[in-house]
């Protein structure tokens, strides 16, 4: 395969930590891949601008950080603002509709998609953005299986909350089904 | 799924390593970027009934390590640059009264509290320097999880072979990376356990004789032995003395039962050094970065070679000696305004051979920095 180089930016809070270690602990523990997660925060606990980065390949890995990421998800117009321009020529920039508004120029494919706003409608809590997201980025970059993701989550998230969050995913992966090349 | 590969950050593998070498106590005080050490370890230590304390600073946490290693357990603390400072004190004394602990300095960003969750190493020196006095320690390192546990489990062994404090000098890039980790069987690293005196109660215990072998057998400090234990220069009953000849031999035992073990100790591993004329000397988050240079510069042809050291201190002046013999270059890639350069330098016939390529604006060094270096050395500009 070749190396997918993962940025999630977004406000601090808003999951995309979360969501960048359940995309890579599925391809380490089910898909038998080899991925690096770090990220970069400030002293804030909520509100600050957060990235993480995730590399996964069947090769090793070195050097962990992602400089000109494959596939950025964008979920603030700052993270938006602070990271498009460092995507590689040719990659995809993720983003929400309702968060960001994007430039016409890019080197790079942009898809926006409602994500918070189908999860207010359909769900009605913004929690579980980060999984929707995540459902978008697994069928749009078809890394990993839909069914490792699930494994992950049915392993790290409380009993009566499952329900809500396979909801989110479903949503997610329908919503990066139509848009796949 | 496997039930031994886990994704964790490198905390959480010095966190798991530790258990697996038989850690019963901890004591800290949380700091970035080492605090999930502390975090996990709050939730295991009671499950297997050891003990957990969050003290009120780090002076009392490595106090605490220190009391609880001499009543029998293997003792551990955690830490990062300005609370490693505040361990100086302590960690002296651990290493005049001979108690095996393990320290963990996750590095960040100094001096004072410098950049608290960005990456650094510039407490190289400190963990061999920072406390007053002539004296020897051991300090490791690693670059993967994988090495990680075997390096922290390594520090235990050290701890108790050598009746020593122990620096593990981590930094913000490994302790706060995920990646995977194979956590091994029980038995399959070997554990060093606590040499304890075969002496019944009721006999005469010295705490500080040293047997044929040269090592110190303890007896738990509360047990049926009565000694004293102190910071001051003692004789063999741990009791303080400004005896000329014992003063001498103690300073000598002290450093050369970890000096003269050099070639025991020195951990470190190589990548492509048979024919390399260019070599990097890296550690810790560094040696990724280099490594990755050397292997896409092989691909090229050309030769270069990495000397990744795992062991700090005492630092292998033989492997930079015989290793770096015939090279044109040598780069030293560290974070920091230039420390283990410096000992490169001492070690090799041209010292003006050696050059530093570092970052120390908080920011991971990437390949490209190294990169750029390289082209600077051989004179083709960046």
């Amino acid at each position: 395969m070749s190396r997918m180089r993962f940025v999630f930016s977004g406000s601090g809070g808003q999951g995309v930590i979360t969501a960048a270690i359940i995309l890579s602990e599925a391809a380490v523990l089910y898909e038998n891949l080899i991925a690096v997660q770090a990220q970069a925060y400030g002293p804030e606990a909520r509100g600050g601008a957060t990235r993480s980065d995730v590399i996964i390949d069947d090769q090793e890995i070195l050097f962990p950080k992602v400089t000109q990421p494959n596939f950025l998800v964008c979920l603030t117009q700052e993270a938006y603002h602070k990271f498009s321009p460092i995507v590689r020529p040719g990659g995809t920039i993720l983003s929400d509709t309702r968060f960001v508004t994007i430039h016409k120029k890019s080197d790079a494919r942009q898809i926006q998609l409602p994500l918070y706003e189908t999860i207010m409608n359909e769900i009605k809590k913004p929690i579980v953005l980060n999984i929707c997201m995540l459902g978008a980025v697994v069928a749009l970059t078809q890394i990993v299986q839909q069914d490792s993701i699930l494994n992950v989550l049915e392993r790290r998230i409380p009993h009566e909350f499952i329900e809500m969050n396979k909801k989110a995913l479903d949503l997610g992966i329908a919503m990066g089904e139509s848009q796949r090349m | 799924m496997t039930q031994n590969i886990k994704f964790i950050q490198g905390n959480e593998v010095c966190v798991e390593a530790a258990l697996y070498a038989g850690l019963t106590f901890y004591a800290g005080y949380p700091i970035t970027p080492s605090t999930e050490i502390a975090e996990h370890l709050a939730i295991r230590l009671p499950l297997i009934s050891g003990t957990f304390i969050q003290m009120e600073d780090e002076i009392a946490s490595i106090c605490a390590i220190i009391g609880a290693s001499l009543t029998g357990n293997k003792v551990m603390t955690a830490t990062s640059g300005p609370g490693f400072s505040l361990m100086q004190e302590g960690l002296g004394y651990a290493i005049m009264a001979e108690i095996p602990c393990v320290i963990v300095n996750v590095q960040r960003g100094g001096p004072s509290t410098g950049l608290p969750t960005n990456v650094s190493q510039s407490d190289v020196f400190q963990a061999q320097w920072g406390t007053h006095g002539d004296h020897a320690i051991i300090a490791m390192t690693a670059s993967s999880h994988q090495d990680l546990f075997e390096i922290t489990v390594d520090a235990f062994n050290m701890a108790e072979t050598y009746r020593t404090p122990v620096i593990l000098l981590l930094d913000e890039v490994i302790g706060h990376m995920r990646e995977r980790v194979f956590i091994p069987e029980p038995g399959e690293l070997p554990l060093v356990e606590r040499l304890k005196t075969a002496f019944k109660e009721g006999v005469d215990y010295h705490p500080y004789l040293p047997r044929e072998d040269g090592r110190l057998p303890m007896s738990d400090f509360g047990g049926i032995h009565r000694f004293n234990v102190t910071g001051l220069v003692h004789d063999m009953w741990g009791f303080p003395s400004n005896n000329p000849t014992i003063a001498k031999g103690l300073m000598h035992h002290l450093i050369d039962k970890i000096n003269n073990n050099v070639h025991e100790i020195a951990r470190y591993k190589e990548y492509h050094m048979d024919d390399a004329s260019i070599i990097l000397v890296s550690y810790g988050c560094s040696a990724r970065s280099a490594r990755h240079v050397v292997e896409n510069r092989r691909k090229r042809g050309e030769k270069l070679g990495l000397i990744e050291l795992q062991t700090l201190w005492p630092f292998p002046m033989h492997v930079i000696r015989n290793r770096c013999a015939n090279a044109r270059y040598i780069l030293v890639v560290e974070q920091n305004m230039g420390q283990l350069v410096h000992l490169v330098k001492m070690n090799v016939a041209r010292p003006d051979k050696v050059f530093l390529c570092n970052r120390i604006d908080g920011v991971f060094i990437s390949p490209t920095d190294i990169r750029n270096v390289l082209r600077v050395i051989q004179g083709r500009g960046v």
